[in-house]
């Protein structure tokens, strides 16, 4: 199995908060950061994942991987907003220029997508999925998305132990990945198989469930209970959140970011 | 004798664009208590014979009655689905949920069991399958065979009063096999095996037939069952 859920694993006080508080927090936590102008909130906001992380004692070396993933994105960023943001030039290269507006607004996007990609691993990516799918379930949320967590991800494996069988299947008749008409168009087919198969199975599943007197309703078993600690937990988050919201309301900045 | 649980009379019914109908005034019947091996080639129609009984799949013509009534809308079928059980060919297909107890609970909630009841119920038929302690694993963790159990389980949880099973040894291991063999002995309930594994069928059915595109001929040679 090549996908795995390596921070679900774990010991720590986040891992075992109450899932229903920490998907809370995450998603009040990622909708302030991402909307906040400032800096004083965007570094707030990264002090404050940089405390859930803790709490969560997760493997640096792997949080670190994580996070480069994340800001390669961000490095193209980098390339061209300065460059392409009007304002005040403070340095040239050639024919472009790089504008003072365009770094500071380049650095707080930076700043705000590291703070909620810390956040998301410290307090989402330590719960398994399927208590994650339990979890919305639990918080009222539309049993659609619940159900679409779960199926894809019960259906993840399937899929790719499929796609893996096929590639075999063609590399046992001497199938090498070249750049050529060939190798394209059997990647085509694979990946039209997949998706053929995928329907199929879907058919399969949904004749199955049917079959044990399905009728559209799905009910949960999961019941979590709720501590002292996740009361804690979501009080200090919040106290924290509305700190961060009363700095972006109301306080004006120095190095307030241009929009 | 009591009526038969399932009686079909002049089946017909060919897949959308295939050539040739799979069966032709085809006709069937299943007595109560009655252990019965489906066998033939490829492609002779057993597994869509199970699929027409739970209608899955409808007869372009001919009736079909299942305890006696017959069944004719997805209504109907939903009655039938509450009493007949099928246990499909690929495990994967049958597990959906996240965890091995929801699955088997799933069933028994359709049902409108309470969930304390549902939970009740799916431990206990676990238990009936040696699954004691997979209450909270993985569905898509388990192994070939622990999957094979699991969907079996989740099949009888239901308390049918008929199972389908359709060629349940595909991959399972000498060991598993051999549980499955005796799970199946001990039930009390009729059912109904598609298998092209002789040896297997020998020791869990009375008798095995053909499937043709008319009738289920009963074989000449009879397997000695062990149950008489």
């Amino acid at each position: 199995m090549s996908i795995q859920e390596p921070f679900s694993e774990g010991a720590s006080l986040a891992h075992r908060l109450d899932p229903r508080g920490k998907i809370v927090v995450a998603a009040l936590f990622s909708v302030l950061v991402a909307v906040a102008k400032t800096y004083e909130v965007a570094l707030g906001g990264l002090v404050l994942a940089l405390v859930f992380l803790a709490l969560a004692r997760l493997p640096l070396g792997k949080v670190v991987v994580r996070l480069l993933a994340v800001n390669s994105f961000i490095f193209f960023l980098w390339i061209v907003l300065p460059f392409t943001y009007p304002g005040t030039e403070v340095w040239r290269w050639g024919p472009l220029g790089a504008t003072r507006e365009g770094l500071i607004f380049t650095g707080l996007i930076t700043l705000k997508s590291n703070a909620i990609i810390i956040a998301l691993m410290a307090l989402i990516a330590t719960v398994p999925i399927v208590t994650l799918g339990q979890a919305i379930h639990d918080l009222k949320l539309p049993d659609k998305l619940c159900h679409l967590l779960l199926f894809t991800y019960r259906y993840i494996y399937v899929f790719e132990d499929e796609y893996r069988r096929l590639l075999q299947a063609m590399k046992i008749r001497g199938f090498i990945a070249r750049t050529n008409l060939h190798t394209y168009r059997s990647y085509a087919y694979l990946a039209a198989m997949l998706l053929v198969r995928s329907l199929d199975r879907a058919e399969r599943v949904f004749q199955a469930m049917l079959c044990r007197g399905f009728h559209g309703t799905f009910y949960s078993l999961k019941t979590f209970t709720w501590q002292r600690r996740d009361g804690i937990f979501l009080g200090a988050s919040l106290l924290a959140l509305l700190v961060l919201l009363c700095l972006e309301v109301l306080k004006p900045t120095l190095l307030r970011g241009p929009i | 004798m009591s009526e038969p649980l399932i009686e079909m009379f002049n089946i017909t019914y060919a897949y959308p664009g295939a050539p040739r109908p799979v069966f032709q005034d085809f006709n069937f019947q299943l007595l109560p208590g009655n252990h019965l091996g489906l066998i033939g080639p490829n492609g002779c129609g057993k597994t869509t014979m199970l699929h027409l009984i739970m209608g899955l799949l409808r007869p372009q013509a001919g009736i079909i009655k299942i305890f006696g009534e017959e069944v004719k809308t997805e209504k109907d079928y939903v009655q039938v689905r509450q009493k007949v059980g099928l246990l499909f060919q690929n495990a994967d297909d049958q597990l959906f949920c996240p965890t091995v107890i929801e699955d088997v609970a799933f069933g028994p909630l359709n049902q409108g069991k309470t969930t304390v009841e549902a939970i009740e119920i799916a431990r206990a038929t676990m238990a009936r399958l040696g699954l004691n302690g997979f209450e909270d694993r993985v569905t898509y963790k388990l192994s070939g065979g622990e999957k094979k159990l699991v969907s079996l389980a989740t099949v009888l949880a239901m308390e049918p009063q008929l199972l389908l099973l359709d060629e349940p040894t595909t991959g399972l291991d000498e060991a598993t096999r051999h549980r499955l063999i005796h799970i199946l002995q001990d039930l009390e309930i009729a059912y109904m095996i598609v298998s092209h594994e002789r040896d297997f069928l020998n020791h869990t059915v009375k008798q095995c037939c053909h499937v043709h595109k008319d009738c289920c001929q009963p074989e000449a040679h009879q397997p000695e069952g062990n149950e008489g």
